[in-house]
């Protein structure tokens, strides 16, 4: 199996790893960058806890070949938090109690994000729309839309980080 | 074609717990040198709120901010033996298991602060900010940390409790058949709203309407969310969740998860939930827990709204489409049973 250099950034910071032919982006993430924010729940592309943006859009990064984010440029739920300030999305998240377990969260922070960022007054069908394929287990999905809502009120998606 | 409009209602009386073999669970709290706590635990968080709630419980008992516990409920290896997180039992046997293990480590950690101030330990309490001071005489204090610091380092004391929360097997009584399975119930009533369209035999949840009873609710937004959550599992077991083909033959089956039906964020109905509070004799500072119980009312109820909506019953899980439309088929036709 040949290896082959790949270099983008993310969360701002310049990443440059080796990538196996046909390695996903989800694998190169967590282990060969280390970032364990993008979670994986079904490698198959149904459940949505890998979400990245890549170049702002969201993407299954478990569906991704690692060799195509070359030069683009990534973020993750890790680059969310400025410090010990959580960025708006998070805090609403928290304040609404969209978190049992947890484990959907970062997908659905990053999917949420790509639609703030895009559609900073999304209705609640929009919302709906954006988070479609997130799969959470726990909550119902009740206390994360109005999680969604309550931060595009606050001006989440107005926010460039 | 038609939409037919359906109420279904259902009640519950809840166990909390098991009788196999009797219920146990332990906890074991001690301190460090910093006055901070831990507890170690065996009935794991699923996102239930377990840790939150047994934290809380722990602060109160000892009398410490809830800052100052720190709770460990997964390994394996030095874990105190618990039966598990299950059977709605957490809050309940793990709860007083913490008190319990709480209120040993209370009173050594007070043992310590009264041989600092040179007072008699009963006369000691605590403001549950991290001070211990003399009943009445409020400026002869010491914080937590002092004290558990002097106990490890000028007494050698340790600040811990065990504790073990037990209900014993209850056997059958061979004359009457009676048994006590368990010490207490939580209830609950739901009321769901559905339609039901008679061409395509889909079922669409439009409103749920519940009232749960869970003794106190120890952290109430967290009880709120396992409701709201639990329902939607209510919800997705009466209508879409089987490992079973919907149609008889295997290979149209879910081969995994990919293929396992749940309800999307698209397809959640309103809910709107009163929490009553009637606390528990024997549950800690009266918590039940909602548990199991927080989907169980769901199914009941939309198997009854389904009824009412075209008069078909089905009695087997979930309520498909297809099962719908074969039971207004064997009926010939809706028989909307009127509202309610
Ligand atoms: S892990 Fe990528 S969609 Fe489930
Ligand atoms: S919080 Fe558990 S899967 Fe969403």
């Amino acid at each position: 199996m040949s290896k082959k250099p790949v270099q983008f950034t993310l969360n701002g910071e310049s990443k440059a790893v080796f990538v196996d032919d046909g390695q996903n982006l989800l694998d190169v993430l967590r282990r060969g960058v280390g970032d364990l924010s993008p979670k994986y729940g079904c490698g198959q592309g149904t459940c949505g806890a890998c979400t990245v943006l890549i170049d702002g859009e969201a993407h299954l990064s478990c569906l991704t070949l690692a060799e195509t984010v070359e030069g683009r440029s990534l973020s993750s739920t890790g680059g969310l938090a400025q410090g010990a300030e959580l960025h708006p999305l998070q805090d609403a998240f928290m304040r609404h109690f969209a978190a049992q377990c947890g484990f959907c969260t970062s997908g659905m922070l990053m999917a949420a994000k790509s639609l703030l960022d895009r559609n900073p007054n999304p209705s609640r069908d929009d919302v709906v729309e954006a988070i479609s394929g997130n799969i959470c287990r726990c909550t119902g999905y009740e206390p994360i839309i109005e999680a969604i809502l309550d931060a595009a009120q606050n001006g989440a998606g107005r926010r460039s980080a | 074609m038609s939409i037919h409009k359906g109420r279904g209602f259902a009640t519950i009386n809840y166990p909390i717990g098991m009788n196999l073999g009797g219920d146990p669970s332990q906890a074991l709290v001690h301190s460090n040198p910093d006055g901070k706590f831990g507890v170690a635990l065996s009935s794991i968080d699923l996102g239930q709120g377990m840790k939150q709630v047994t934290r809380q419980i722990a602060a109160e008992t000892l009398g410490v901010p809830v800052e100052d516990v720190y709770v460990d409920t997964a390994d394996s290896d030095t874990g105190p033996h618990c039966m598990g997180s299950f059977a709605s039992r957490g809050t309940h046997r793990v709860g007083n298991a913490v008190i319990q293990a709480a209120k040993e480590a209370r009173s050594v950690m007070l043992e310590a602060a009264a041989e600092e101030l040179e007072v008699n330990a009963a006369d000691l309490e605590t403001d549950g900010k991290g001070n211990i001071f003399v009943r009445g005489a409020p400026s002869r204090s010491i914080s937590t940390g002092e004290a558990c610091g002097a106990a490890q380092f000028k007494q050698g004391k340790t600040v811990s409790g065990r504790g073990i929360f037990l209900i014993p097997l209850s056997d059958v009584d061979p004359e009457t058949g009676e048994m006590t399975p368990v010490s207490c119930y939580a209830h609950a009533a739901l009321v769901v709203d559905i339609e039901v369209d008679d061409e395509t035999g889909e079922v669409d949840v439009k409103q749920m309407n519940s009232a749960y009873e869970v003794g106190r609710a120890l952290n109430p937004r967290m009880v709120e969310q396992q409701l709201v959550g639990g329902a939607w599992m209510g919800m997705s077991h009466a209508l879409w969740e089987t490992t079973e083909p919907y149609y008889p033959e295997r290979t149209h089956g879910p081969a995994d998860f990919n293929q396992y039906l749940m309800p999307g964020p698209g397809d959640i109905a309103p809910h709107d939930i009163a929490i009553l509070e009637r606390p528990a004799p024997d549950g800690p500072y009266g918590g039940k827990g909602p548990g199991e119980m927080c989907a169980n009312p769901v199914l009941p109820a939309v198997a009854n709204a389904v009824f009412n909506a075209v008069g078909v019953r089905i009695d087997e899980l979930p309520i498909t489409p297809e099962k719908v439309l074969r039971g207004i088929k064997a009926n010939g036709g809706a028989r909307p049973q009127g509202q309610r």
